[in-house]
């Protein structure tokens, strides 16, 4: 071409046009991912026969299997007069399923209430889980869901459960009471509050002063190990020893000082009376009431929890209590204040380098140490703290790296209007920071949830726990292994799978980019 | 068209009152010995090269960076390390970023509306009103129930000044407020700011559009190496620039 037109101006639009009609359908889609080249196809063929090997191993295990037999001997007897070779014995699972999902001490004519606890429990966590569909107000549900199932699973009087929720919302009273007191009357609440406090850490830490020393008295006999031991005791003592008054003077008067800012009197007091309330009044209040009207179930101890109930209990609680948790100590690690970023490092860093099997030891034997002899904390109660502390610290780690990934702007913009620290990290943060941190945090649950199992090693009768002692110990059903273990794995992967399939939506229906 | 400067009335009152105000990142010293008055009405453009400490300045003044001498006082309000007077001070603020830096997870609607419903408890009806009018006059009503990442560039700092308006603030500061967007982008938000200026809000505008400043400012201040080298009116400080580094940077970023 010699003479090329440089000048070109478009005279007629070119209109779009639907793309070629390529060969479609199950053949093309077979081509492309089944059978494109040699190494693919080779890969192909031999998935297949994998897949088919172990359906041919196992579909007779499953299809010969005994539904209905007393024993393992039995079963095997069933198996071996119809002439089969494999198969199994699925009867246990028929024979022990009251076992296996509320363990083995947990009175039978009770089980509704486990049962009805569980089925209000997806009403309860409905508004939660699906806030776009399910009108707020049935949040009040979720919120009165705890005492309900509290009393339901662990029966005993209704007054209980019902008294710790006005303690609960009386102290929710009060904060806002002494939120809005003008700054006089707030002074002397400060002044007493402060004095109270000061006084209460002074006589706590003189106490443990004191304990620590019978301790480091005890523990002094066994050679150098034991006598560095009872030095490093002794010199905890003397030092709390020397603190104990200028501690609850700083604490008090610290208290006292902030009365014109207000926040700290008002935690300090919603504390308090909290504590009054549970500690002193709880046991008399609901005993009285429960005198006049008594609604009462049959009370089950804690030590009589178990199956697959104590794992959805354990897990629904520890889950439910670590996510805030976590984002007080994921907002406590950034903040500038030294005190309690430290407090925050120094708690996760520890939590996250013990493994939750020690944690769980220190629940079941430690702590009896360290409590008051008659006092009777409750095992459940320990394990669920032990695991929410553990739970904490990893989900705090992952909602902290959503936190960073949020651009400076989010924070400065928040501040250029006006908005408080509070107001900017909770409408603006932390939706943002959480909804990054989805996926981290539904890993940490879903570990959460099957680490559960591992209150088995402390004697707790959960579903590996049922498993381990009391059925495969019996002598009907000794060493019985793939069926139960197969039930198990399958009651946890219904409830992971859907804990992710319902994150993976959660993800979809906050995306607001490129909708 | 001309280029026609608007002619707007400054008053006597004083909005912004900065005195030796001095500002350290470490052991750098970005702003030295700044003195600046600003009263009612000015439109006031800080240009200088980058790192010569503009938008730090600005940013003193809503307290986003802390400054460490001297003193600032806006519309009366000292700025001292009290945070109520640091949330009122930025509540008659209103400032617009680079990045917009608009809520992703809100939308349009609700980016405007959220501070006068939460800082300065305005019914939602009400700021929604407030909200919406703001919006109409950015021209960008249509996009209220949108989200930040549906729209363009341009939509969205005319959304973060819609934003800004909804605090019915008395003073705004712009931190290069076109300098990520594309040039059919830039016009449209610039013409959003001539608008804002016409009707007499106190402007300080950290920018490069020289084109803006002309018709715009009333004063144009040069910064470098954190201190103010010199400042005039456009006209003067565009023709005859007395400084030998004002010289310089102008020469440099006109000379294209």
């Amino acid at each position: 071409m010699s003479d090329t037109e440089l000048a070109f101006v478009r005279s007629e639009e070119i209109p779009p046009a639907p793309p070629p009609a390529s060969e479609a359908g199950a053949v093309k889609w077979m081509r492309e991912n089944l059978f494109a080249g040699w190494f693919n196809t080779l890969l192909t063929i031999l998935a297949i026969y994998i897949i088919g090997r172990f359906v041919v191993f196992a579909f007779p295990w499953f299809w010969n299997g005994v539904w209905d037999a007393g024993s393992i001997k039995e079963c095997r007897d069933i198996l071996s007069a119809a002439g089969k070779t494999t198969g199994a014995c699925f009867a246990v699972l028929v024979d022990r399923w009251d076992h296996l999902l509320f363990g083995f001490k947990y009175p039978a004519e009770g089980y509704w209430r486990p049962t009805l606890a569980f089925i209000m429990l997806i009403f309860a966590a409905a508004p939660a889980l699906f806030a776009q569909y399910v009108p707020r107000k049935f949040l009040i549900f979720t919120g009165l869901y705890p005492f309900i199932a509290f009393w339901l699973v662990w029966g005993g009087s209704l007054w209980v459960p019902l008294c710790i929720l006005a303690a609960i919302l009386a102290t929710a009273y009060i904060f806002r009471v002494v939120e809005n007191l003008d700054v006089g009357a707030r002074g002397v609440l400060a002044g007493i509050v402060g004095a109270a406090a000061g006084l209460g850490l002074a006589f706590l830490l003189f106490q443990g002063a004191t304990e620590l020393w019978f301790i480091s008295n005890s523990v002094g006999a066994g050679g150098a190990l034991g006598t560095l031991a009872s030095l490093l005791f002794k010199a905890a003592s003397i030092f709390m020893f020397v603190f104990f008054i200028p501690m609850g003077i700083f604490v008090g008067y610290a208290i006292y000082n902030d009365a014109e800012d207000g926040g700290l009197v008002t935690v300090v007091t919603a504390l308090f009376a909290i504590y009054v309330m549970l500690a002193y009044l709880l046991s008399p209040v609901s005993g009285a009431l429960n005198a006049i009207i008594p609604i009462e179930l049959q009370a089950v101890p804690s030590r009589d929890m178990g199956g697959y109930m104590l794992c959805l209990i354990l897990g629904t609680v520890c889950v439910s209590l670590s996510i805030p948790l976590g984002i007080v100590l994921a907002l406590g690690r950034q903040s500038n204040m030294p005190l309690i970023k430290g407090v925050c490092v120094v708690f996760i860093e520890f939590v996250r380098g013990v493994p939750l099997i020690t944690l769980l030891f220190v629940a079941n034997v430690m702590l009896a140490y360290f409590m008051p002899p008659q006092s009777n904390f409750d095992l459940i109660l320990r394990v669920i703290i032990m695991i929410t502390m553990f739970s904490a610290a990893y989900i705090a780690e992952v909602i902290r790296g959503g936190l960073a990934a949020l651009p400076k702007g989010q924070y400065e913009a928040a501040d250029s209007l006006g908005l408080n620290y509070t107001q900017s990290i909770r409408l603006i943060i932390l939706p943002q920071a959480l909804k990054i941190s989805i996926p981290g945090i539904v890993n940490v649950a879903v570990g959460l949830f099957k680490d559960t199992t591992l209150v088995s090693v402390i004697s707790m009768f959960d579903i590996v726990g049922m498993i381990r002692g009391p059925i495969q110990q019996s002598t009907d059903w000794i060493s019985i292994y793939w069926e139960v273990y197969l039930f198990a794995a399958m009651v946890f992967f219904v409830v992971c799978y859907s804990i992710s399939q319902y994150s993976q939506w959660l993800e979809r229906q906050l995306a607001t980019d490129h909708k | 068209m001309a280029e026609q400067a608007i002619q707007m009335q400054v008053s006597d009152e004083i909005a912004i009152t900065i005195s030796k105000m001095n500002k350290w990142y470490g052991a750098f010293h970005v702003l030295r010995d700044i003195d600046l008055t600003v009263n009612r009405g000015e439109r006031i453009v800080i240009c200088g090269p980058s790192g010569s400490g503009k938008s730090t300045l600005i940013r003193c003044i809503n307290a986003l960076e802390e400054h460490q001498q001297g003193s600032i006082e806006v519309d009366g309000t000292l700025l001292s390390s009290d945070l109520k007077n640091i949330d009122k001070i930025r509540s008659e603020v209103g400032m617009c970023f680079q990045h917009f830096n608009l809520f992703p997870h809100l939308t349009i609607l609700e980016n405007c509306t959220l501070a006068p419903i939460w800082v300065r408890k305005t019914p939602k009806k009400e700021a929604e009103e407030t909200a919406m009018h703001f919006l109409e006059k950015v021209k960008i009503p249509e996009q209220a129930d949108k989200y930040p990442g549906q729209l363009s560039g341009g939509q969205q700092q005319r959304v973060a000044i819609a934003r800004s308006l909804c605090m019915r603030p008395r003073i705004m500061l712009f931190d290069e407020p076109t300098s990520a967007l594309d040039p059919e982008m830039i016009a449209e938000v610039l013409d959003t700011m001539i608008e804002l200026a016409e009707e007499g809000m106190t402007m300080l505008c950290v920018t490069h559009e020289m084109g803006f400043a002309r018709k715009v400012a009333n004063r144009v201040i040069f910064m470098d190496a954190g201190q103010i080298v010199e400042q005039n009116e456009p006209e003067s400080f565009f023709s005859n620039p007395q400084s030998p580094r004002t010289q310089l940077f102008l020469s440099q970023i006109l000379g294209h």
